[in-house]
């Protein structure tokens, strides 16, 4: 365990800004939290949680995967993938965290996504434990525990301090970096802070939410259920869930016309919207009531049954937040049979 | 205001005038009430909630429910009918499918400003005597409606309610003096250097997640241009930003003189872009160039931007960016 003094904290960023390019959540122009590039001068949102997931960093939003260029009858095939270079994001919660276990258990299976390996190798990740969760979280529910996230270094803020604990061997390094700025650590005042924040979370409305009616095995018990067509009644179709939700990571493939060839890029795509999965033969999802039940399902049902039950969500709460009708993975779990 | 509510729409329900209900059902917190369909009075009285965080504007829900038949009923705010009527000039929704409800508005709620003045963990908020009293893991405290109120509600433009078959609580008046321009001309009086900064800034926060035009009552097409794959305009995220920004522009363009300016769009931005400058941008322009018009004032009344007089502005007349 090692602290960092408040008072060095700017050294310290400039310190790991200086050898890689270092990220933290940052206040944007209307106060929401979002991770921006750290330059001097640059100070750290006291936001709970970003607005936007920490996934970007590893499945950003769009990302161009080759250019085509056509002239005459040639054509010639651009790979424009950029050297990744190392990078930090600091300040990470222990939901989004969680996350990259769930996005890596979709990319880093065979056949690998190169490009978000790239990008999770360079990465080096500093969770910071929460200190005032909100009524929107519910992490513990998935057995996270926002009083001790993972990453590659943890930090608790304390007393005047940072006390940061390296788990892995690009967190030790990091550590090792910057190990003028730092003194020993106090176990003591760690778990101080957790107890703190553990009873806090105890006392929120959603502790103790069993998910017990969803699960792995039970597609056939939940796919007809007629509470379906009134939870998504008044669903809009848009993708505000999907895209500030740390654990979607679907996406589509198109093309760019730029004029002389094509841009062939990645995107976020969203089982919300109609044109999701649109294949030759048209949509097997034609109906919202079809496509609300996919995000679902997806996260309650599919998923677990292929990774040995663990859910597809983190209890980040962001689309409890977010979502313009309010209608979000609580209440839908809870209308299928989740207890509390 | 909830009991009053509750009450009509048992007897409307009990009497056979509808048969189905559309209004808000319980959420988790405070304040995540979610619209709802009640097709029974014992699912009234299970699931319906009115209170001030209760803000969705509902109209357009009914284009969905007029396609599934009978007779809805259906609670509309003052801003709310204007949407409504705009609906019915553009033959969107049957008016004799319909029972509206007309409801007294004091304004609504934004949970997100009462986040902002430092409420975590909250656990309940209930009005009583002109004061919300927000309780929290942490203790309760008493706040004032008027600091929480939501950013389009500061500046209403109307207390009326422009059609309805009942009304419950008093009728208002058109707010004349709503400032809803201030900003507006607070733009129009940038440079366009500083004015293009000014919405490349905000639109680059957009995640094109659609959640404005899915929510406008005005985008009502059977398929969006940008939800065609055939359009060749993808809706999705691009490798050229600007495309973003387009999105917003041409949307604005599709519904200048269509608007109502209920806000619903800068409402759900999970961005917090204040899109509906965009569209107050239009309707005062609308308002300087063909006279004062209010989009869905009169669903009877023919729309500026639809309709030809010889004596019509002509291009350049207008005026261009100020240099």
């Amino acid at each position: 365990m090692k602290k960092l003094c408040l008072t060095k904290l700017n050294d310290f960023f400039a310190a790991v800004a200086a050898k890689q390019a270092l990220y933290l959540p940052v206040n944007n122009k209307v106060g929401k939290a979002e991770f921006k590039k750290w330059e001097s001068g640059v100070e750290m949102s006291k936001a709970l949680n970003t607005l936007r997931s920490a996934k970007d960093f590893f499945f950003p939003q769009t990302e161009n995967l080759m250019e085509f260029k056509m002239e005459g009858k040639s054509i010639e095939v651009i790979d424009t993938r950029e050297e990744c270079e190392d990078f930090v994001v600091f300040g990470v919660r222990a939901c989004d965290a969680a996350s990259f276990a769930i996005l890596d258990s979709v990319y880093l299976v065979d056949p690998v996504d190169s490009y978000y390996k790239s990008r999770r190798e360079h990465g080096t990740v500093v969770t910071m434990a929460c200190g005032k969760p909100a009524e929107t979280c519910f992490c513990g529910t998935f057995g996270i525990d926002a009083a001790d996230p993972a990453g590659d270094v943890t930090a608790w803020e304390v007393e005047g301090a940072y006390m940061l604990r390296a788990n892995t061997e690009k967190g030790e390094a990091l550590l090792a970096s910057v190990a003028d700025l730092l003194e020993e650590g106090c176990e003591k005042a760690v778990e101080e802070a957790q107890a703190k924040t553990r009873a806090i979370m105890a006392k929120l409305p959603l502790a103790g939410l069993k998910l017990d009616g969803v699960g792995a095995g039970k597609t056939k018990e939940l796919f007809d259920r007629p509470e379906w067509k009134t939870l998504s009644e008044s669903c809009l179709g848009c993708g505000t869930c999907t895209f500030v939700c740390p654990t979607c990571q679907c996406y589509d493939v198109r093309d760019f016309d730029s004029g002389n060839g094509i841009k062939r890029f990645r995107c976020w795509d969203s089982c919300m919207y109609s044109d999701f999965t649109l294949m030759a033969h048209g949509n097997s999802r034609n109906s919202q009531v079809e496509r609300f039940r996919q995000r679902f399902m997806h996260k309650l049902v599919y998923y677990p049954d292929r990774n040995n039950g663990t859910f597809g969500c983190v209890g980040c709460g962001r689309c409890l937040a977010r979502c313009p009708i309010s209608m979000n993975i609580v209440k839908v779990a809870k209308t299928l049979g989740g207890k509390k | 205001m909830q009991e009053m509510m509750k009450n009509r729409a048992y007897a409307l329900l009990e009497n056979g005038t509808v048969d189905r209900v559309l209004g808000w059902t319980r959420g988790e917190f405070a304040y995540d009430m979610t619209p709802a369909v009640f097709r029974s009075a014992d699912e009234v009285k299970k699931g319906f909630v009115y209170n001030d965080f209760c803000a969705a504007n509902l109209s357009k829900y009914l284009v969905k429910e007029c396609r599934a038949g009978g007779k809805i009923l259906v609670f509309l705010k003052p801003c709310d009918t204007y949407s409504f009527n705009q609906l019915l000039a553009e033959h969107r929704i049957k008016r004799e499918m319909i029972y509206v409800v007309g409801i007294e508005c004091f304004g609504k709620a934004d949970v997100e400003k009462v986040k902002e003045m430092g409420f975590e963990g909250i656990t309940g908020i209930t009005a009583k005597d002109g004061v919300y009293t927000v309780s929290t893991i942490y203790g309760d405290k008493a706040i004032k409606p008027a600091d929480v109120m939501a950013e389009r509600c500061l500046a209403c433009k109307s207390k009326k309610h422009v059609v309805y078959d009942e009304l419950i609580g008093n009728e208002g008046e058109v707010v004349e003096d709503c400032n809803r321009f201030d900003m507006v001309a607070k733009l129009e009086a940038m440079t366009p250097d500083e004015r293009y900064e000014f919405w490349r800034g905000e639109l680059s926060r957009c995640i094109r997640c659609n959640a404005c035009r899915n929510v406008c009552p005005a985008c009502t097409c059977e398929q969006c241009i940008f939800d065609n794959p055939n359009s060749g305009v993808s809706q999705k995220a691009a490798v050229n930003s600007f495309e973003e920004n387009m999105f917003h522009i041409i949307r604005a363009f599709h519904v200048a003189g269509r608007c109502t300016d209920c806000g619903e769009c800068s409402r759900v931005c999970p961005q917090h872009i204040p899109l509906h400058l965009l569209n107050r941008k239009f309707i005062k322009d609308v308002n300087t160039f063909y006279g004062d018009y209010q989009a869905g004032e009169n669903p009877e009344a023919k729309p500026p931007l639809g309709k030809y007089e010889k004596n019509d502005i002509e291009p350049g007349e207008a005026g261009g960016a100020k240099e």
